[in-house]
């Protein structure tokens, strides 16, 4: 019988999680509590004797030097409510998970099937709260409904015998091993019926050509030898809509788009993929020649580029925009720990060196209504921060570099970017590791977690009614330890040579993983009731397309099958042998020995129709604001040093853990006090050897405004411009563009379709010649599309937003430069020009308008700029080096000087400009690309100028040993401010949160 | 004496720092050897053939149960299979033997849990514990440490003021009452404290004290000096890159961690047969 073991901090002993509460129920909800104590709570439902419970308790349960425990009632205690939140059935509990495992090492016994521990946490509230604030306390603060269930118990009338009785979450489903047939015969409307009931999000001519194909005569013979019907059956389907989802084809950027500009030319472009992203890597590649780095792109997880002649990166950005608005803890830490699989299964495997991570969210001060369904942003921030925590921290990756961005139209979706960079070995087991095929005869095996029903059709909202025993679809929470214990093991397998290619289970789940590997052969068997399982009731279909987490698929020759299954099972892990890879031309589905899916591999995979879109560009006229305000220069730039985009992160950043691995040389902040913005970081991931890695992040949304092709352009000029600042080689850079959108296809519902597709069109364009004039490759990338929420009336897009990472070598990380001010006496130096360019500054959107100027970017004379500036690194000349971004000039000098404790003195009347009318609201905050603000020693003056003859370049200042930044305009003065001034309202913004 | 003599890493169940500890190791002097937990269990591997064993730092099970908790009862009640000794059993001959234990953050913490720290009744009885920062939250930043003298601490012999990343969110050191806090500072158990940067005195100041640790501890050892368990990581400063400052003050080449693995392996060499 199941007993709940509740534990609790003793008196006296300090609740850090309960005072967290107390902020967060001020912060959140507004309601003012006087004290939360928490308790552990364990609902233990193993067949255990009374001696093992209490030694159970009393052990992995307890830490007897603080906490006391009570089995079968509850601890006593006085308070006004109990909160208690646990799981809903079927949602991983990763907690409960580790509290089993203790429990069977207690008893020296596997748990059997159906036993199990399930956690909860109580919270103990004192404080002046009714029961409607109760409510509203767990829904705004303390649990999601979607993954959480809770009981609310005033202390009036509390009956202890009531929290004495266990609860126990264990799923119920009945039946399961069901195959129906989809009947497909009937008119669109039937077509799009199904398509809409299912959840396939298959569009007309999609659902048609499913159709025609079971209507060939020569499948429906081959389906008979099977003894299959002419109609598909629900497995069948199901693995066609996830192998043809836009997720995995790619379809809007696959799609064959008219394009018509304001002038009412047309253009036609056969993918935007094809014609942008392939082709600025063929080129660039092309250039290269020897220098060429490229290993691997687009066709694997991640893209591959070589380190050194030992050595290969691997690199890959997701997002995980969806599940994050639903649950962002969960989501962002299935986003991490996902992204993780990517590098992990391309080529034969890479061990992951380093995490890094981009959100864009809503204002977390946001203070007026929000729409139904929507959680605040203060709380999608703490929820997405919590989660990237949790799965970089604990599964030992460090969080070297990110941003977050901010603006309103996120409120809708926020974005969720996650990147992870890998490392492998250039020869693995006597074959070079980035390639890797299953070969005809190889098992089929499935590693490490089960599955459940988590993640069916990814984040689409379940339309099946939620019952009492029905597991939670929608969202999935991640599991980093059983993906460790996973990596651990598979890093062994990989180095002794026992498989032939491995990739992750993601989007798709086998029917994706399997999929894909089966084109390496030429098709597949796969047995679906070999599967291990969470729960017993699932149809076939659903282990086919479940996205359970923490699986990865491999192809294992038989000769090696045995030694693979003994060190998996050695180091505690679970391995499948699910099927046999073939040559057969068809993906062979089976449950227990019957035949549930036979699909031609070729139509599988070619099938699919080609989108045709409408694009067309018709941008909204825009202009400049005319005259502006007269506002004390100063005053403007401590307004915007506490701007949310300009503002200090590192209440956030501090959270992750970006040393561990032992390679950290520029970490996320720099400075005298540790405390300045770095632009990138720089890691050293052969611990022998000073060979780095640098790498950057790029992201304007704001340009969006005006013209995307600007903002993708600065986007790329943003990531190299920082790469270059820390000292990375721009010769040997590589980078990933990803695109997230807002639905850009013409509907009824979205009837700015062509316009948003134009700016896809237009970004693709400029990150196209940014790249290839900047000799970049792209290795790899992912869209997400449909960033709307549309509930009733209510209609948020976010903007179009192009996130491009770069990565690359510096050959000594000895030759690193950070952003802090170094020493009194040192010159300064801006490179390359300003202009008027204050359209989508930060400066324009402090006073609420947009304008036209946005920053154009001059691709030759900036990549000449960072090639010399990189060589001047390498000659020791630069001490600092910070780019100019988000508020320009001002902003960047006043970062360096207050990060480095070391004052600065400038006059503007030096900054080298383009055009003639810069007023000093220009000079002081133009957002203008690609300029770098550099610090030189006095007596290496000349050597750096030398190296930048070909450049525009401005002496503009000195270091002053006085801590103030002042800032004049010939003779007149227009800042004049305190580093502790400035720091303090560069700080204070998210500093509370 | 021994030439090179061997270090273990225990890996697995979510530890992460076993990469940068094997280089302090070697680093140290040692010949430095990952080992994952499922080969002691499986008998193929034995603490006896290694002289100096690492608990490193990482997440074992995720500290679902509170740092450290569940692989404490693990190796309380593991048995290595063939032989049917119990790890624990393995361990405390180690340790019997003089072998010296260095644990790092969740070593540390896996270390007090199982009663080898501060391990003055030398019973195995908990009598302090690791617990949840004061400011609720994992923080990864550097701190200033002070090492005792006076300590008998094997690891900081002729350390004084180090530099020293923590990176942890159970990293306060509490103790079950005032007398086991008399006995720690009697027997000079407290071998590391977290000090002001500016005055060097220990410090309860956060950040400074960056989790209000009693007595500003952040590493403690055994009555012997051989066991040693602290918060901060060593063998994340092996060089001077590793320093958050290094491209504006002046560093010796050899990062701070570095001496704490050559006064073991110098122990070792010396102490051992």
């Amino acid at each position: 019988m199941a007993v709940r073991v509740e534990v609790g901090f003793r008196d006296g002993v300090r609740d850090p999680r309960g005072e967290r509460v107390v902020r967060e129920a001020r912060e959140m909800a507004r309601i003012h509590l006087q004290n939360v104590r928490t308790l552990s709570v364990y609902t233990v439902d193993v067949d255990l004797s009374p001696e093992e419970l209490v030694r159970i308790a009393s052990g992995p349960f307890t830490d007897p030097v603080i906490q006391e425990f009570s089995i079968g009632k509850p601890l006593p205690g006085r308070f006004d409510f109990i909160l208690e939140v646990g799981f809903k059935p079927g949602v991983t509990d990763n907690v409960g998970r580790s509290a089993g495992e203790a429990v069977s090492q207690v008893i020296g016994r596997s748990l059997a099937e159906g036993e199990g521990v399930y956690s909860s946490i109580q919270y103990r509230v004192t404080g002046n709260l009714d029961e409607r604030d109760a409510r509203r306390l767990v829904s705004q603060v303390l649990a999601n409904d979607l993954i959480n269930r809770w009981e609310i118990i005033p202390w009036e009338g509390f009956d202890p015998e009531h929290l004495s009785r266990p609860e126990i979450p264990r799923v119920t489903i009945s039946g399961g091993g069901k195959v129906s047939e989809v009947d497909l015969e009937g008119d669109a409307a039937h077509l799009m019926e199904i398509s809409r009931s299912r959840l396939l999000a298959l569009s007309l001519r999609e659902m048609e050509a499913i159709q025609g194909y079971f209507r060939r005569l020569e499948v429906a013979r081959r389906r008979e030898d099977y003894g299959l019907g002419a109609a598909p059956t629900d497995v069948e389907v199901e693995a066609l809509a996830q192998t043809w989802s836009e997720h995995c084809k790619h379809k809007i950027f696959n799609a064959r788009i008219e394009y018509r500009d304001e002038k009412g030319g047309t253009e036609r472009i056969d993918s935007l993929f094809k014609t942008f992203i392939v082709e600025a890597t063929r080129l660039v590649r092309e250039r290269q020649g020897e220098r060429d780095i490229c290993l691997s792109v687009f066709k694997d997880n991640a893209g591959v580029i070589r380190f050194n002649d030992s050595w290969n990166l691997v690199f890959k950005v997701e997002t995980h925009n969806s599940p994050s608005a639903l649950d962002p803890y969960g989501g962002a830490l299935t986003g991490i720990v996902g992204v993780n699989r990517d590098p992990f299964g391309t080529g034969m495997g890479s061990s992951l060196l380093f995490n890094t991570d981009v959100f864009c969210f809503a204002s977390p001060f946001y203070d007026r209504p929000l729409p139904p369904r929507i959680i605040h942003p203060r709380r999608i921030f703490e929820g997405v921060v919590e989660g990237v925590e949790h799965g970089g921290n604990k599964s030992g990756i460090p969080t070297v570099n990110g941003t977050v961005v901010f603006d309103d139209r996120f409120l809708g979706k926020p974005l969720v970017y996650c990147g992870t960079c890998g490392i492998m070995p250039s020869v693995i087991a006597g074959r070079l590791s980035h390639l890797k095929g299953a070969r005809v005869g190889d098992r089929v095996v499935m590693v490490g977690g089960r599955i459940g029903k988590d993640g069916i059709h990814g984040a689409t909202f379940s339309s099946e009614e939620l019952h009492e025993g029905s597991p939670v679809t929608a969202v999935q929470i991640g599991d980093p330890i059983t993906q460790k214990r996973m990596t651990d093991f598979l890093l062994e397998a990989r180095d002794e040579g026992l498989y032939s290619s491995i990739t992750d289970n993601g989007a798709g789940g086998l029917s994706s993983s399997v999929g894909e590997m089966a084109r390496d052969t030429g098709g597949v068997v796969l047995d679906l009731d070999l599967a291990p399982l969470k729960y017993p009731g699932l149809d076939p279909w659903e282990i086919l397309v479940s996205e359970a987490q923490e699986r990865m698929t491999l192809s294992v020759p038989p000769e090696n099958l045995e030694r693979f299954m003994a060190l998996s099972e050695k180091m505690g892990v679970e391995s499948t042998d699910l099927g046999e890879f073939t040559d057969s031309g068809y993906f062979h589905i089976r449950f227990a020995g019957r035949t549930v899916g036979f699909l031609e591999m070729e139509f599988l995979h070619e099938g699919l129709p080609q989108m045709e879109l409408v694009a067309e560009w018709d941008p909204a006229p825009s202009a400049e604001p005319g005259v502006l305000p007269l506002e004390d220069p100063g005053e403007v730039l401590l307004d915007l040093l506490g701007r949310l985009n300009i503002c200090s992160k590192e209440t956030i950043v501090r959270r992750y853990d970006h040393e561990v691995q032992g390679g950290s040389v520029v970490k996320p902040f720099t400075g005298a006090k540790d405390d300045g913005p770095s632009d990138a970081a720089v890691v050293r991931p052969i611990l022998d050897s000073f060979e780095g890695v640098v790498v950057s992040n790029g992201i304007v949304p704001r340009y969006s405004d005006i013209d995307t092709y600007d903002m993708a352009a600065n986007a790329v000029d943003e990531a190299l411009r920082n790469f270059v600042a820390a000292g990375g080689d721009p010769s040997a850079a590589a980078a990933l563009d990803n695109f997230c959108w807002c639905d850009p296809i013409q509907s009824e519902k979205t009837p700015d379709g062509a316009f948003k597709l134009a700016q896809l069109v237009r970004a693709n364009r400029g990150l196209f010649d940014a790249v290839t004039a900047f000799g970049i490759p792209l290795i790899s990338g992912k869209d997400s599309m449909k960033n709307d929420y549309l509930v009733g009336e209510t209609r948020i897009s976010i903007p179009p937003t192009l996130l491009v990472s770069v990565i690359g070598r510096i050959p000594d990380v000895r030759v690193a430069v950070t952003m802090d001010l170094k020493k009194e006496g040192n010159f300064l130096y801006l490179l390359g020009e300003t202009s008027n360019e204050l359209g989508g500054s930060e400066y324009y959107a402090r006073i609420g308008c947009v304008g036209k100027n946005v920053p154009r970017v001059d691709f030759e004379g900036a990549l000449k700029r960072y090639r010399a500036a990189h060589r001047a690194a390498r000659e020791g000349l630069v001490r600092s080096c910070h780019d100019c971004s988000d508020g320009g000039l001002a902003v960047a000098l006043s970062e360096m000087a207050f990060s480095g404790d070391v004052g600065a003195e400038v006059d503007l009347s030096a900054v080298p400009v383009r055009g003639s009318d810069l007023d000093d609201a220009a000079l002081l905050f133009s957002e203008s690309a690609s300029r770098l603000l550099v610090e030189v020693e006095p007596g290496r003056a000349a050597d750096f100028e030398r190296l930048m003859v070909q450049d525009r370049w401005g002496r503009i200042g000195v270091c002053v040993a006085r801590p103030h930044v002042l800032i004049c305009r010939d003779r007149r003065e227009l800042v004049r401010l305190s580093l502790d001034r400035m720091k303090e309202s560069w700080q204070k913004t998210l500093r509370e949160l | 004496m021994l030439a090179r003599p061997k270090a273990i890493i225990i890996t697995g169940n979510g530890t992460n720092c076993e990469r940068e500890a094997a280089e302090a190791c070697r680093l140290g002097g040692f010949e430095a050897f990952k080992v994952h937990i499922s080969a002691i269990l499986s008998g193929e591997v034995c603490l006896d053939d290694f002289h100096f064993l690492n608990l490193t730092g990482g997440f074992l099970d995720g500290d679902d149960l509170g740092s450290a908790m569940v692989q404490a009862n693990r190796l309380t009640y593991a048995v290595v299979k063939g032989s049917g000794e119990k790890v624990r059993e393995q361990l405390d001959r180690f340790i019997g033997k003089g072998r010296p234990i260095l644990g790092v953050c969740n070593g540390f913490q896996l270390m007090v849990k199982m009663g080898l720290l501060p391990g003055m009744a030398g019973s195995g009885e908990r009598v302090a514990t690791l617990t949840f920062n004061d400011s609720g939250r994992f923080e990864d930043r550097w701190v200033d440490l002070l090492a005792d003298p006076s300590s008998p601490c094997i690891f900081t012999r002729g350390m004084e003021k180090i530099t020293l990343p923590v990176r942890h969110g159970e990293g306060k050191f509490v103790v079950r009452d005032e007398g086991i806090l008399e006995g720690i500072e009697s027997r000079k158990l407290a071998a590391l404290r977290y000090v002001d940067p500016l005055t060097g005195l220990p410090t309860m100041e956060y950040p400074h004290n960056p989790n209000g640790s009693t007595g500003c501890i952040a590493g403690i050892c055994s009555p012997s000096g051989l066991l040693f368990g602290l918060m901060p990581h060593p063998e994340a400063y092996l060089h001077r890159v590793n320093h958050p400052r290094w491209t504006r003050q002046s560093l010796p080449e050899e990062g701070g961690g570095v001496p704490f693995f050559k006064n073991a392996c110098e122990y070792v060499r010396q102490a051992l047969p």
